[in-house]
């Protein structure tokens, strides 16, 4: 297949995923207040956006959540993990897996609304909480998903050796286990991360009304027209994605960088 | 050695445990117990009745049914050959990475720029008005509602993709090489049926969602489209029919079981590889 062909392609791919995010953040500077043309370059709309008190905490509530739940889905995701890959029994496993991706195939309105009863019945208060527990609950799979391979790929033997050298059960955890699963939990906890800040459907079922995320203020004010505060939010959280994946990146280079140096010291 | 961790290591699934007892099977259960109460909380088929009769609902069902497979069809023809060129890439991780980057904007950031970009004076109109079309009505259309879906949903596509072309073994590839077979027909023949699996994971994570988008269609599509996601968020928090809403979750699950089991990975013999 021609090579210029399929650049040519995949160069137009990239321009349609990314041509949205540049139009917006290029308006972000923008003088005027609508998207159809440029009035000239302005701070403005990132100086009304860190005023907006409102909106500053609302970022800070979504970052909250975000981080706070992908801490707790990774930690019960991992160990459920190990539990997953702990049993013996075929039938048990399949069905334990079966579960575990119900949520991640379930759309997101069963979700959110099936939660919402939930919370309901059991008078959980509509807010921070329900929202948290909600966030926690979607990205588990995730996590046990990213995590699960990894276990998988751990040969007995590697185990076996730890516990002739005479590893408890703690040691062959935490010096042998979590550093081999390591990248798989990096990566779960990762994923996390983007479910929480992806989300909106979930969260708008199960949000109430005192409190609010990103997703859900931005959805209430862009039906209200275009303003171009949003414009500069995405400005903001565009940069924030670089930063996190350029650290992801890092991490991954590092790590494979350190495997190989490894391999070299071993032969 | 495998009884001797089990004994101590069991607490350690409680955690999960809980959450697979009360965020999966418990919410799972509450919807289907739902979907049988009416408005004055008594029990009844009702809504199951009125669900298979009305005209409305089953032309809705049908409808967002359609939107899905287009929205999936034309990710497909985008993902695909986009995961095959960039697979053969140099920096190919580096690139990978350039596609997962737009899925970490929100949504509805993404939704936010097409309603600037389709809308009166929009950038695609004066497009459309300097190669002499003149300004359309872009935004709250149908074809609005399908490309932004299949714009977000593109990346979600190409991953699954890339993944079965990374795990198939360039063996095969120079097997069918030296074998004489063309470069058409070794992907026709050899490569496609073996990334099948993630075409069909890619599938599954693309067609689910768009039977159940319901921000898309009001902020793009203009309530035009109703899909059954839609019909959801309007029972349970506009009109408050949580029973009816239940309904039509239930439907929602019914076809995702469908999907799943269309989709689902018949077990290759002998286990997969690894």
């Amino acid at each position: 297949m021609s090579k210029r062909l399929s650049n040519a392609f995949l160069i137009l791919v990239f321009i349609i995923l990314y041509a949205p995010i540049v139009f917006l953040i290029v308006y972000s500077f923008s003088a005027g207040d609508t998207m159809t043309a440029f009035h000239g370059f302005t701070w403005q709309h990132y100086r009304d956006l860190f005023n907006d008190s409102r909106m500053l905490a609302i970022v800070a509530n979504t970052l909250l959540v975000a981080l706070l739940s992908a801490l707790i889905a990774t930690l019960v995701g991992t160990l459920g993990s190990l539990g997953i890959n702990r049993t013996t029994s075929r039938v048990t496993k399949e069905s334990l897996l079966a579960l575990n991706n119900v949520l991640m195939v379930s759309p997101d309105v069963i979700i959110g609304a099936s939660f919402l009863i939930f919370f309901t019945m059991l008078k959980i208060p509509l807010g921070f909480v329900s929202v948290l527990l909600s966030h926690i609950a979607f990205e588990i799979p995730i996590v046990v998903l990213m995590v699960l391979p990894r276990l998988r790929e751990m040969s007995s033997s590697m185990l076996d050796a730890a516990q002739d050298l005479g590893a408890t059960t703690r040691q062959l955890l935490s010096h042998v286990i979590i550093p081999f699963i390591s990248p798989g939990i990096f990566a779960g906890f990762f994923m996390a991360l983007t479910y929480s800040l992806d989300d909106f459907a979930v969260t708008f079922f199960v949000t109430g009304n005192g409190f609010s995320t990103m997703s859900v203020e931005i959805y209430s004010r862009a039906r209200q027209g275009i303003n171009l505060e949003i414009n500069a939010l995405s400005g903001v959280m565009f940069l924030f994605s670089l930063l996190l994946v350029a650290g992801y990146y890092w991490i991954e280079q590092a790590s494979s960088r350190r495997k190989q140096r490894k391999r070299r010291m071993a032969s | 050695m495998m009884t001797l961790t089990k004994r101590k290591t069991w607490f350690y699934f409680i955690p999960y445990g809980l959450w697979l007892g009360l965020f999966v099977i418990a919410p799972l259960a509450l919807i289907f117990y739902q979907s049988f109460f009416n408005l004055d909380h008594h029990f009844t088929f009702s809504n199951y009745a009125n669900y298979f009769q009305s005209l409305t609902y089953l032309k809705m069902t049908l409808n967002s049914v359609w939107y899905a497979l287009l929205i999936t069809v034309f990710t497909g023809l985008i993902s695909y050959p986009t995961a095959y060129f960039l697979h053969g890439l140099k920096h190919r991780q580096f690139w990978l990475l350039l596609v997962i980057l737009p899925t970490w904007i929100n949504i509805l950031l993404k939704a936010y720029a097409f309603i600037g970009i389709f809308s009166q004076a929009g950038i695609a109109n004066q497009f459309l008005s300097f190669i002499g079309i003149g300004p359309q009505q872009i935004l709250f259309t149908n074809a609005s509602f399908v490309f932004v879906a299949t714009y977000i949903q593109i990346p979600f596509m190409i991953l699954p993709i890339y993944n079965a072309l990374d795990d198939l073994s360039p063996a095969f590839i120079n097997a069918s090489q030296d074998l004489g077979a063309s470069g058409w027909q070794t992907f026709q023949r050899v490569i496609f049926p073996l990334t099948l699996p993630g075409v069909k994971a890619g599938v599954q994570a693309v067609f689910i969602p768009s039977l159940s988008l319901f921000m898309l269609t009001r902020l793009i599509g203009g309530n035009k489209v109703i899909t059954l996601g839609t019909a959801i968020e309007e029972h349970f928090l506009t009109t408050m029919n949580w029973g009816m809403g239940s309904t039509i979750g239930v439907v929602l699950i019914v076809a995702m079981v469908i999907v799943m089991l269309l989709t689902g990975d018949q077990k290759p013999k002998g286990g997969t590889p690894r």
